[in-house]
């Protein structure tokens, strides 16, 4: 809860001393609990208080930062308010029980690059199954691929022979219950790791959570219900609202939703809900498998949701070809908005006509867009054609419909190329290569 | 101290339009909750999932949607078969053969593929055209008349053709008007109004606001749906509490994930899977940020997706 002036006041030294520049305390109180001025700024406050109010002002949801990856951090419900910070990290669970060798391998499968982004599984949820040396063995494996381990287990005896069998990888303890939170607190402490809390409810939950603060962790990621799909929902989406809404920092933290055992077994499901909480506050999921069919779709709406709105995503300038074309293929030129991008390259490619396509720099806007802000013109284009397509025998260019104006000048640039003027939006390209075929 | 829950309540409300009639009838909207969010308050008509039918038949399609359909020879025969689909809401018929560009067939051959439909099932139909703005609107206009009294769906008036659309479909025939807008709220409800103002009530619109396939300008999607949703609760906007409708098949199926073939790309496994595992994604990321209703295409998608939307509300 955000402090009023007269809580701040009541813990001033009420010196009135004037060193931070303000004539009273009651006054320097009021500019703190208004933010213009740091609490640090008081020479004579207290060190407890400093920490109780660097407390209050802190930002609602914690940044908790597993090896690389940063989870948490969020400020607002909905994208287009401001900008999501934390994409939502996908795991694939593993368990004791389970053929370690060959869930590691299949889950290590999914591994390449969209608009400069690597998207691959970025987490391995090692789950406990009721065998203990199968379990170390399992996290030695898991902590051994170069992704980030979150250890699931309850058991403080298993846990710990886990954690120091790969206690430099830092580890994620997802396990703090009721029942065993003062071993698992010490255990987190003392290996400084991120400790998972699990309850039922979230009346349960809040007060575990409470407790553990109180226990002086902060270091923590909630787990939602993992039997009920609509209480997983119910959780994820109140936890979230609870902390930037309401700004209860009790609930200021990522959570944990295991897609793998609200849906064991049905792939199509596991990729609903995958996106029904990359859309709804889901920090890591955890999923059985991650196959292509099921990332293509999530780390394609992971990167769209996630996207700051006020930069244009952008793919690189350069030729690409397209239904195995070569020097003796037609070209066209558009855009670096990866939006221009994906729509036309996925028309060209509907077509099956072999085409080079050139993508010049033009800032990551849209074609009319980057016209008129002067990022696509006749000498851009002309430049990178010069640049990217030196080689080329068939010297056609498709010119995009929206800026046929350009034409002339371009022609004068590039005399010995054929400037052909195209259709205005994607969708008609395969009809034009049809026809201009 | 315990945690306290403070349901997001709103005083306005998405109309409730209902398509169809008889015991198969449905209802889109009535909700007064962010989307999915039945521990706010009650979702009387969760969200409802439709079957989409090309009238140019199956070729190309998915193997899994041909083995469904496997002895289908008409639209009707497919529709009878799609309503037998786990989790079929209604039915939408696309008349994808009007294409001038295309097929071009003819306004009365594609009424007669509509009425045939129309018989075949007795789930709600909406009809969907092919694109072609001024065709869209004699189909939409002759299939209203055709279908009077069966309370249908037009998909959709477009601030190209909402005049012709509106006059026969929404004020001639009393049917059910979708009102198509690319990916803006601004012009989500500039349509809208256009719409009404001609004497179309809201309570017989529902809004598609535009759509795409997930990872292709999706955050668009996202935020428009979104920021509707708020505007209609929030700030009590009756220009934007129409229900929304989102045909997500028919772009899912037409990136490159779904398309590409398994020997073009074997490290990407099944095509099945993989449009799928699109058509799912989508169809529920769309649900999240506050569509009414989806149409798809595959058979374990219409099921998947309906089951997700039992289990959550």
């Amino acid at each position: 809860m955000a402090l009023k002036g007269i809580d701040i006041f009541k813990m001033s030294p009420k010196k009135n001393c004037k060193e931070c520049g303000v004539p009273t305390c009651m006054a320097f109180s009021m500019k703190v609990a208004q933010g213009a001025m740091k609490i640090e700024q008081c020479p004579y406050m207290g060190a407890d208080v400093i920490a109780k109010l660097s407390e209050a002002t802190a930002p609602p949801m914690k940044t908790i930062q597993v090896g690389d990856l940063k989870l948490g951090g969020e400020t607002v419900l909905y994208r287009h308010e401001k900008t999501f910070v934390s994409k939502t990290l996908y795991a694939v669970c593993v368990s004791d029980a389970s053929d370690v060798d060959a869930v590691l391998a299949d889950a290590q499968k999914v591994d390449y690059e969209r608009i400069g982004e690597r998207e691959y599984v970025e987490m391995i949820f090692v789950t406990y199954a009721g065998n203990k040396d199968a379990y170390v063995e399992a996290a030695k494996k898991a902590a051994a691929i170069g992704r980030e381990v979150i250890l699931d287990v309850e058991d403080a005896d298993v846990a710990e022979a886990a954690l120091a069998a790969i206690a430099d990888k830092k580890p994620v303890l997802n396990g703090a219950t009721e029942a065993n939170v003062d071993a698992f607190n010490a255990l987190a402490t003392k290996y400084g790791v991120v400790m998972g809390v699990k309850a039922e409810g979230l009346d349960a939950l809040y007060d575990l959570t409470a407790k553990i603060e109180g226990m002086g962790n902060k270091n923590l990621i909630l787990n939602v219900c993992d039997t009920s799909i609509k209480e997983a929902f119910a959780e994820a989406v109140q936890i979230r609202r609870a902390s930037l809404k309401n700004t209860d920092r009790t609930f200021g933290y990522p959570t944990i939703v295991n897609v793998a055992k609200l849906a064991a077994g049905d792939q199509a499901m596991q990729t609903a809900l995958a996106s029904l909480f990359t859309m709804k506050y889901g920090s890591v999921v955890v999923m059985e498998t991650m196959t292509y069919a099921q990332a293509l779709p999530l780390y394609g709406l992971r990167q769209n949701i996630f996207t700051d709105p006020q930069k244009p995503m952008k793919v690189e300038p350069k030729v690409y070809p397209i239904n195995g074309s070569d020097e003796n293929s037609i070209c066209c030129v558009t855009v670096d908005f990866a939006l221009t991008y994906f729509v036309v390259s996925g028309e060209l490619e509907r077509s099956g006509v072999p085409i080079n396509m050139l993508i010049t720099d033009a800032g990551g806007y849209s074609v009319l867009t980057a016209w008129a802000a002067g990022k696509l013109s006749a000498s851009t284009i002309a430049k990178s054609v010069n640049e990217c397509l030196a080689d080329q025998k068939n010297k056609t260019l498709i010119l995009p419909g929206k800026v046929a104006v350009l034409k002339g000048e371009i022609q004068e640039k590039l005399p010995d190329w054929n400037i052909v003027i195209g259709p205005r939006e994607a969708v008609e390209l395969v009809q034009f290569l049809k026809e201009y075929k | 101290m315990p945690f306290k829950k403070t349901p997001q309540k709103f005083s306005a409300a998405i109309k409730a339009v209902e398509i169809g009639t008889g015991d198969k009838k449905t209802v889109l909207g009535g909700e007064g909750v962010m989307p999915l969010y039945s521990f706010d308050g009650p979702i009387e008509n969760a969200p409802k999932v439709g079957v989409e039918i090309v009238d140019t038949g199956l070729e190309g399609e998915a193997k899994g949607i041909q083995e469904f359909y496997a002895g289908c020879t008409t639209p009707a025969e497919m529709a009878a078969k799609a309503a037998t689909m786990e989790g079929a809401d209604f039915i939408a018929l696309r008349l994808e053969s009007a294409d001038p560009n295309g097929a071009n067939a003819s306004v009365e051959d594609c009424v007669a593929t509509a009425k045939a439909v129309s018989e075949a099932t007795d789930l709600p139909l909406v009809i969907m055209g092919c694109k072609n703005n001024e065709k869209d609107a004699q189909l939409f206009d002759k299939c209203s008349e055709a279908l009077a009294g069966k309370n249908i769906l037009v998909l959709a008036a477009k601030e190209e053709n909402y005049k012709g659309v509106a006059a026969a479909a929404g004020l001639a025939y009393n049917q059910k008007i979708g009102t198509e807008s690319a990916v803006d709220i601004n012009l989500a409800k500039q349509l809208n109004v256009l719409v009404t103002q001609m004497g179309v009530k809201g309570e017989n619109v529902i809004m598609n606001p535009g759509t795409a396939a997930a990872g292709y300008g999706f955050e668009y999607v996202v935020s428009t749906l979104e920021r509707i949703r708020l505007a209609a609760l929030g700030q009590d906007d009756t220009t934007l509490q129409m229900p929304v409708i989102t045909p997500v098949a028919s772009e899912t199926w037409g990136v490159k994930e779904s398309m590409a073939s398994e020997e073009d790309m074997p490290e990407w496994g099944s095509r099945d899977d993989r449009g799928v595992d699109m058509e799912v994604a989508t169809a529920v990321a769309v649900l999240a940020a506050g569509s009414n209703a989806v149409i798809l295409r595959h058979p374990q998608s219409v099921a998947t997706v309906s089951k997700l939307v039992k289990e959550l509300i």
